[in-house]
């Protein structure tokens, strides 16, 4: 899942100064599971920006709506009534939740609730832990199931540096060195031999560094006719 | 010979052979550089020259490479692979090839949030074991890593570092044998302070054959006192400093020059080691010291 945390208040408070009808607007998927973008998040903002209107004197009016995933045209679709004559949706949404609003609301000013973090997992509740670099090259069945890529503070690809010890990674105590976990998880299913074997340098070009990333799932590409038939915008 | 470089005969003639590093001035004037150099000439048969040593910019390493060669010194050139990507890399090996490089160790860098620009972008591109795989490439290939044919390709001899204090430990002998497969002629330690560590390392490395694939020169660093000790256990990743050395260092009336007596007995031992084909002296801010230690070592075979 995408993992978020909300901005500071002063920061959202100062992105909204300037701005009068304001529409908190959720997302019920990833950034509701780590506690930074759903209903429950989106309705404690807003209480938080109305206290603050008043005491500063503001004339934020502010209005919220939370809505299946903010990624997803059909559903940002279904903001509208809401969205009309709004100055500002403060996007409680990762960034591509963000950006889909902005999409359809070109007019209206889209400002970003969230820090988008990572893609990650709950380690336990409440800590959330990046699991994937989304590479787009992805190497678990050399590597005992652990990303290199993304937990390892080097993206090493062939073992770890000379500053693992303890199974803990250099820049801090508090990581876990990946390669350490990597090393244990192929001990453990009989692959050692997978540690041998020098790994050449990586083609990033599937990664970002490629340029921004597009996917085509060709058999659920629709036709232009089907398109018009569904009643869309060219 | 495979870049004729004065380490590589030392190492292929089988006498004992000393490296010492030398680290770059945060400076734009290389007069440090070539104090050292005045100091150290003649102690050492390779100086290695760190890559912006702990993720903090200095003069870089080629540069004072460079400047070690105008004054008649063979360097070492660090190369590592937090700053730069393999174009920048090849290009760069390119450049210190044709001013004069012949000896390049393959890093993969400490973190940057080791330096004082934390919040700098690192790259990461490679790590330390496919850059002897693309230097070795360029080397006896004559090609770019792409393929793209050199016209004159360089003459390299290439090393590695191998820290048999961190962790895994039985992965630390695999990760060596990996760096050979992947073309490094000589292997740098970090430095020694646990022998017995060391030695059960080295009796895996024998166990293996790996020491009569590569040359591994044994890392030594001299201690000020015992708070330079503590700070090297307690704070500098991957070192393991027994507590016998540190109390050793707390009890001497003169700690310097015990920490240089620990030093010269350090090498001593270490060149009865089966398998060691030399010892890498690191002085850091104590560079003056390193003629001194290699004389009282004995080592003065040099050339």
């Amino acid at each position: 899942m995408i993992v978020g945390e909300q901005k500071p208040l002063e920061e959202i408070f100062r992105m909204l100064s300037g701005h009068e009808r304001i529409l908190v607007a959720g997302c019920r998927s990833c950034v509701a599971v780590c506690h930074a973008g759903g209903e429950k998040e989106v309705s404690i903002l807003a209480e938080a920006l109305r206290l603050r209107a008043s005491l500063a004197n503001h004339p934020w009016k502010v209005e919220e709506i939370t809505v299946e995933r903010q990624c997803e045209r059909e559903w940002v679709e279904a903001m509208g009534p809401l969205v009309k004559g709004k100055d500002a949706v403060l996007s409680l949404a990762c960034g591509v939740g963000a950006q889909t609003v902005q999409v359809l609301y070109p007019r209206i000013r889209v400002l970003p609730g969230l820090n988008t973090s990572h893609m990650g997992a709950p380690d336990m509740p409440g800590v959330f832990v990046e699991k994937c670099g989304g590479c787009g090259d992805c190497l678990l069945h050399l590597t005992g199931g652990i990303c290199p890529i993304a937990r390892c503070a080097k993206s090493l690809l062939n073992g770890p540096c000379g500053g693992s010890q303890n199974g803990r990674c250099e820049i801090s105590p508090e990581v876990p060195c990946a390669w350490d976990q990597i090393v244990r998880s192929l001990e453990a299913m009989g692959r050692s031999d997978l540690l041998e074997e020098p790994i050449p340098p990586k083609s990033w070009l599937t990664a970002r560094d490629g340029g921004p990333r597009r996917t085509v799932i060709p058999t659920a590409v629709i036709s232009e006719e089907q398109r018009k038939m569904k009643g869309e915008r060219p | 010979m495979r870049s004729g470089s004065n380490l590589e005969q030392a190492l292929e003639s089988g006498r004992f052979a000393v490296t010492a590093e030398i680290g770059p001035p945060r400076s734009a004037s290389a007069e440090r550089i070539r104090t050292h150099a005045r100091q150290m000439k003649g102690c050492a048969d390779a100086f290695n020259l760190t890559d912006n040593q702990t993720a903090m910019s200095r003069m870089s390493s080629i540069a004072c490479a460079v400047v070690l060669l105008q004054d008649g010194l063979e360097p070492v050139v660090q190369m590592t692979c937090r700053d730069r990507n393999r174009i920048a890399l090849q290009g760069d090996v390119l450049g210190a090839s044709a001013l004069g490089v012949r000896n390049i160790l393959c890093l993969s860098g400490d973190h940057q949030t080791f330096g004082s620009m934390k919040e700098a972008k690192n790259v990461y591109d490679l790590d330390s074991i496919q850059l002897l795989m693309v230097l070795r490439r360029m080397r006896d290939e004559g090609k770019l890593w792409s393929g793209d044919e050199l016209e004159v390709a360089p003459k390299l001899f290439l090393g590695a570092a191998a820290n048999p204090f961190a962790d895994p430990f039985e992965y630390r002998v695999i990760r060596l044998a990996k760096k050979i497969k992947a073309g490094a002629d000589f292997i740098q330690t970090q430095s020694i302070y646990d022998m017995q560590r060391f030695e059960r390392w080295m009796s895996l490395v024998r166990e293996k054959g790996l020491h009569q694939k590569v040359h591994i020169l044994a890392g030594v660093m001299p201690l000020k006192s015992h708070k330079t000790a503590l700070y090297m256990k307690n704070k500098v990743s991957g070192m393991c400093v027994p507590d016998s050395i540190i109390d050793r260092l707390r009890r001497a009336s003169d700690p310097k020059e015990e920490g240089i007596q620990m030093c010269v007995e350090q090498i001593q031992h270490l060149r009865d080691i089966e398998g060691i084909r030399g010892v890498h002296i690191m002085a850091p801010a104590w560079e003056e010291k390193v003629p001194e230690i290699v004389r009282r070592a004995g080592l003065s075979s040099i050339s």
